[in-house]
């Protein structure tokens, strides 16, 4: 099923496209509104939680340019060294920009 | 009414607190908006549906995405399919956060999730982690996001000649370094780096291997298959050295 996009049919891919997302901002806690929190599934989600931000970012490294590397290489380090995130952010970029520039 | 059945005390004054605690990362995402306001009036949208976009949607890879697809015609199907297994992490995130949203009403529950999205999500998953219930994070957090989305769409698609090239500042590593310094500013325990070899493993086996775009969710869920299996004994949390490599 095709949409011209037309202003009006560009409207229509907006809302549904809207739609979409704010089900699954929603869908989740709807679940699990209906699921009793046992400790076995309170472990499950707490897992899973910490799961969802390297399931993000291992495929980034792996997919990344040197740049990108770099960037998460030298955030890992300055974490675990100081514990603070915004000079470890700061300084990640500051990393992929640097990469960059010097690769040309 | 004796004991009320939605016990979380909303603090305003830290939503307003939480609002500026994610100003500086929001800034970023100005120059991420102004990127997807510049690559989707080459796509052929204009200015206001461009803006129209960022403003109800709120969710920038989809966006990207999605106008990456775009042309004289749309197939409807493939285009939602794509916006929803991108936007699918959320599902996880909100049940994530449900043992906390369960202690709000309902419709300010939802009204709540209207607003998550990766960075304040990371944050309030990692408070709730270490023992804190931080809902006013996603509004507040989520409104600086939010209005940084759309302040940078606007800026993109009238004045996007201005930021070429945000891969040569770093800017495009922004959202990753931020997840990656959350993620290792959590608590880890010996299951938290089991469940993360398997997240890992299995995420790049995904994205390798399955349709494009699922990884996250599948890797999510192979961590949380650990948790489910493995349970965290004693209560109480004793200092561990970390293990080594």
């Amino acid at each position: 099923m095709t949409v011209e996009t037309t202003p009006t049919g560009i409207l229509i891919i907006i809302a549904l496209m809207a739609v979409v997302t704010l089900a699954t901002r929603y869908g989740g806690a709807f679940v699990m509104s209906f699921v009793r929190i046992s400790p076995r599934i309170e472990s499950f989600i707490n897992t899973m939680a910490s799961s969802v931000l390297i399931a993000i970012i291992v495929p980034m490294a792996f997919s990344g340019d040197a740049g990108a590397l770099a960037a998460l290489a030298t955030t890992t380090i300055i974490m675990l060294v100081t514990r603070r995130p915004l000079p470890a952010i700061a300084a990640g970029i500051l990393a992929a920009a640097l990469v960059r520039l010097l690769a040309g | 009414m004796s004991a009320t059945p939605y016990p979380y005390q909303w603090q305003p004054a830290r939503v307003r607190a939480e609002f500026f605690r994610l100003l500086p990362i929001s800034l970023f995402v100005v120059a991420f908006g102004a990127a997807f306001g510049l690559a989707a009036v080459q796509e052929g949208l204009e200015p206001l549906q461009a803006l129209l976009m960022s403003v109800t949607v709120f969710a920038g890879a989809s966006q990207f995405a999605a106008v990456d697809m775009w042309g004289t015609e749309v197939s409807l199907v493939p285009l939602l399919a794509v916006v929803f297994a991108i936007n699918s992490r959320h599902l996880l995130m909100g049940a994530s956060l449900y043992p906390v949203l369960r202690e709000l009403p309902p419709a300010r529950r939802y009204g709540v999730l209207l607003l998550l999205t990766d960075a304040n999500w990371a944050v309030a998953a990692q408070d709730y982690q270490n023992g804190r219930k931080n809902l006013e994070v996603i509004v507040g957090g989520g409104l600086v996001l939010w209005l940084a989305w759309v302040i940078g769409t606007i800026l993109g698609v009238y004045f996007g000649g201005l930021l070429k090239d945000p891969q040569a500042l770093g800017l495009d590593m922004v959202l990753g370094c931020f997840l990656l310094a959350m993620a290792l500013g959590g608590k880890k325990s010996p299951r938290t780096l089991v469940a993360w070899g398997v997240a890992s493993a299995a995420a790049l086996a995904a994205w390798r291997w399955l349709p494009p775009n699922i990884h996250v969710v599948v890797g999510a869920l192979a961590g949380g298959v650990v948790g489910f299996f493995w349970l965290e004994t004693g209560r109480v949390a004793k200092p561990r050295p970390d293990p080594e490599a």
